[in-house]
């Protein structure tokens, strides 16, 4: 069958169907990634690191070769990986729930060490996977399984913002945030995970990129009226843009 | 060869690096600690990979990233830092990748403390970690015998794609002896063609641990239980000393092992019929051959620094058919070879011991 250009799927996808409920963007970001890895050329030598979370799935999506780690640990992993075979390009892609609360230590050391691997990191204020409860990014006041009343900041603590956390740290070469909500914020989101592989070609140390992600059917909401919410509620509390780009990062520009 | 004078965690150390070990990562914990460091200069000097993890979670992880891809990789620990991997091992296990963790036991539970112990003999021998599963655990006596089975536990890892693990005490990885460390060819490894080396002129690997629906994960089960099948059909291994004629068979292992090998000879030496056997093989245990041992024998006396662990396994193995004494001392307390054989005499003539 002929493919129609623009709407061909990448090589770095497989033809599986995927498991996300409609409207739930870890599909256009499993795409985005995709994308970038084909016109990066690098699918032969590109492994992916999938978390326990609703993404725990992602290596039936990828065409690419691709391990399943423990909750929280992938970032372990992904450094075990990458030590060993450093020609080859290494990614993790970790919910909140993942990275920002049972593997908080993994990530801030992997990214400490400038561990030359990169994250795509999905913040959708939720744990997916479980049916709803309360992550550590989940926002003041909102419902959620383990928050019926709302998020009492006072009793369940304040939502972790893990972009301008991981751009403290030294060994970070490029640490940004985006959304997945409309074309152009897409064409963005593309765009800082195109530079993150290519910081980690050119071995300039830790890349991870944050991307705020909906979950329609946790936060009970369509989908449109869940990217709505992400523009309103997510973007406020963690604002787009970019938190460390180191000067050889900007360079490859 | 010559024999060299080496600390038993160097000895390890240096025997993993002989046996072609080309990544190591750990977390720094007495009484294992000059292993690591062992490592931290050889493994760079080499051209190899060391890496200090930020705690034992993340350790075992790497091993367990480095494994996928193929490499032979290590880490090594003590107690708590042990059950900390519990985790990263059970997973390790279910996907079928080889992977080498050394346990230098110290006193437990909690903190306990930094002296040898064998108090981690149940969480290494049943599974220890999440789901039905075991690994391999051999336990050295002596520091030439822990060179000899690091060497092994390499091959082991690799012949069954699993954990193989050396369970030492704190008296095995803080001793100095004489050693020969043998001159290793380049290791002949299997292939690997399941490794995650990038997608390249060939379908892409999936490494996971994640089996949905019953009838999948049963099938890995399944397959898990059959290559367990197979170590304890191949790899039961066991010493003995001075089983002839003996009535008494004390049964140790590791450091334990070593004290009741002194205690035997000074019991002959006294004219008490005692023996020693000294599995080798924590799993799989040798429970074939205790049994057929224990047929010729009046006694077994179990000896273990804990409360009694694979004292289970001898009971096993027995089938409780003769008496099966048990002394054991914990909170890393090393009994003398003295407080041993009066356990060995009060068996021999009860009358003169309390009763
Ligand atoms: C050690 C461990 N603890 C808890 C769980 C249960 N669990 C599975 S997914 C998950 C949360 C995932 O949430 P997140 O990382 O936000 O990803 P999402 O599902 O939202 O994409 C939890 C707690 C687990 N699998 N392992
Ligand atoms: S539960 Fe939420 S995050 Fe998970 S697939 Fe559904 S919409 Fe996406």
């Amino acid at each position: 069958m002929e493919k129609k250009a623009g709407f061909a799927k990448p090589e770095a996808l497989t033809d599986a169907l995927t498991h996300y409920c409609p409207g739930c963007t870890h599909g256009i970001i499993h795409r985005l990634i995709a994308e970038v890895i084909d016109e990066l050329g690098i699918r032969e030598i590109t492994i992916g690191i999938a978390p326990v979370g609703c993404a725990v799935l992602a290596y039936n999506y990828f065409n690419l070769d691709f391990a399943e780690a423990a909750h929280g640990r992938a970032p372990a992993m992904a450094t075990g990986l990458k030590r060993v075979q450093p020609d080859k390009v290494v990614f993790t892609y970790q919910g909140d729930g993942d990275l920002a609360a049972i593997g908080t230590a993994e990530i801030v050391h992997a990214a400490s060490r400038g561990e030359n691997i990169t994250t795509i990191f999905i913040n959708n204020a939720i744990y997916g996977m479980t049916g709803g409860q309360m992550a550590p990014t989940t926002l003041p006041g909102q419902v959620t399984t383990s928050t019926p009343f709302g998020r009492d900041v006072k009793l369940a603590g304040h939502p972790l913002r893990v972009a301008e956390l991981i751009a403290t740290t030294s060994g970070a070469a490029y640490v940004v945030r985006r959304m997945v909500t409309k074309p152009a914020t897409i064409a963005s989101a593309k765009k800082a995970i195109k530079l993150a592989f290519q910081a980690q070609r050119a071995e300039l140390g830790f890349s991870l990129v944050e991307i705020l992600s909906s979950c329609p059917t946790n936060w009970g909401l369509s989908p449109l009226e869940a990217l709505e919410w992400v523009e309103e509620n997510m973007a406020s509390y963690y604002p787009l843009g970019d938190y460390k780009v180191i000067d050889e990062v900007k360079s490859l520009k | 060869m010559a024999k060299i004078l080496m600390k038993g965690n160097e000895a390890i150390a240096e025997a993993a690096i002989r046996a072609g070990c080309e990544a190591y990562f750990g977390y720094p914990i007495t009484p294992q600690t000059e292993l690591l460091e062992y490592m931290s200069r050889r493994m760079v000097e080499l051209g190899r990979v060391f890496l200090q993890a930020e705690s034992e979670l993340s350790a075992i992880n790497m091993v367990y990233g480095a494994a996928c891809a193929g490499a032979r990789v290590m880490t090594s620990t003590s107690s708590p830092g042990f059950s900390l991997m519990q985790e990263g091992i059970s997973y390790i296990v279910c996907s079928e990748v080889p992977a080498v963790v050394i346990n230098v036991m110290r006193g437990g539970p909690g903190l306990g403390n930094i002296q040898p112990s064998q108090g981690d003999y149940f969480q290494m021998t049943k599974g220890g970690g999440h789901g039905d599963y075991n690994v391999i655990v051999l336990a050295p006596a002596t520091l030439q015998e822990a060179i000899d089975l690091t060497i092994l536990a390499f091959d082991l890892a690799d012949k069954y794609r699993s954990v193989a693990t050396i369970i030492a005490d704190g008296m095995i990885g803080q001793i100095m002896e004489p050693v020969e460390l043998p001159e290793i060819e380049p290791p002949k490894r299997p292939e690997q063609p399941w490794a995650l080396t990038g997608a390249k002129g060939r379908e892409k690997n999936i490494i996971t641990s994640l089996y949905l629906g019953g009838p999948n994960l049963e099938k890995v089960n399944l397959r898990l239980q059959e290559t367990l099948e197979e170590i304890k059909a191949n790899e039961v291994r066991y010493a003995e000393y001075m089983l002839e004629g003996a009535e008494i068979v004390v049964v140790a292992y590791g450091t334990a092992g070593r004290i009741a090998q002194t205690v035997v000879q000074e019991a002959r030496e006294e004219g008490i019929p005692a023996g020693l056997f000294r599995p080798i093989t924590m799993f799989p245990f040798p429970y074939d051959r205790l049994d057929e041992v224990a047929k010729s024998v009046e006694h077994l006396l179990v000896f273990e620094l804990n409360a009694g662990q694979m004292l289970e396994d001898v009971r096993l193995a027995t089938r409780d058919r003769l008496p099966i004494h048990f002394y054991g001392k914990m909170g890393g307390v090393v009994p003398s070879p003295a407080e041993v054989l009066a356990q060995i005499k009060k068996i021999a003539s009860p009358q003169q011991g309390e009763r």
